[in-house]
């Protein structure tokens, strides 16, 4: 699965001391290492293992994933905004690879 | 050979340290034995307490491959009221570890959803630590009609 595509839910205004919540899913197999193909070799392990926050280069919210995470990797958790800025979102996966995205609020 | 109480324990020890090194082993199932210990060796000893954290999952997962839990603890999430980081356990999966959450004073509120795999009806633990050095758990029974182990 070369394209993991993150998707991410973050509301487009806030006032200042808000707590809102933010939802990121990102399409991924999250391959455990558990299971076996037809042949009965194993499927080497492939997930994302780490999960973050960014808020305006701070951190807000990580993650460690272990392979009892489920497919398409979902989160939901909270962040407080006291000013305008940008969230940003990193999933780092098995294989090395990064995937990023961002969303902006603004905050009156 | 007589074997004194210390040197019984100490190999014990070993024997579950090697175990832990070894424990690779596909289809080798964690045991509430095996979470015990690793939230001992993980925060350090410190006894969890109840309360605190809260640990909400179905009672019945129809389909162990996407579980939905969330969990949240009581905190005001300023100064030292600051939940560092929650930690997910399951102690029927092939490895006990789930997930860890970590969260900051940006976080507002120390709360987090997301979607976990079950093999078999089980313990799901949340254990919570905070920035004062408490540990706090909850633990929930999630009886899963089909696993998700795959294969």
């Amino acid at each position: 699965m070369a394209s993991a595509k993150p998707r991410v839910k973050v509301p487009k205004k806030a006032s200042a001391g808000d707590i809102i919540t933010i939802k990121t899913l990102i399409s991924h197999k999250m391959e455990s290492g558990q299971r076996k193909d037809k042949e009965g070799n194993p499927i080497p392990r492939r997930i994302i293992n780490k999960f973050t926050c960014e808020f305006n280069g701070a951190p807000v919210f990580s993650c460690d994933l272990e392979p009892a995470v489920s497919a398409n990797p979902y989160f939901e958790f909270s962040a407080k905004v006291n000013e305008s800025g940008a969230f940003k979102f990193t999933w780092l996966d098995d294989d090395g690879s990064v995937y990023t995205d961002e969303k902006s609020i603004k905050v009156s | 050979m007589t074997l004194t109480r210390r040197q019984v324990l100490a190999f014990g020890a070993g024997a579950a340290a090697f175990g832990i090194a070894v424990g690779r082993i596909p289809a080798a199932m964690a045991t509430p034995e095996d979470v015990k210990a690793s939230i001992a060796d993980m925060f350090g000893g410190v006894e969890p307490q109840s309360g605190t954290v809260a640990l909400n999952v179905p009672e019945i997962a129809e389909n162990g491959n996407t579980v939905p839990i969330s969990v949240s603890v009581d905190s005001a999430m300023e100064g030292d009221d600051l939940v560092e980081s929650v930690t997910i356990f399951a102690d029927g999966n092939p490895s006990a570890e789930i997930a860890t959450f970590h969260f900051t004073a940006m976080s507002g509120a120390a709360d987090a959803t997301t979607r976990i795999r079950l093999a078999k009806t089980q313990n799901v633990i949340a254990v919570a630590k905070m920035a004062n050095g408490s540990v706090f758990m909850d633990s929930r029974e999630v009886k899963v009609t089909i696993g998700g182990c795959g294969g």
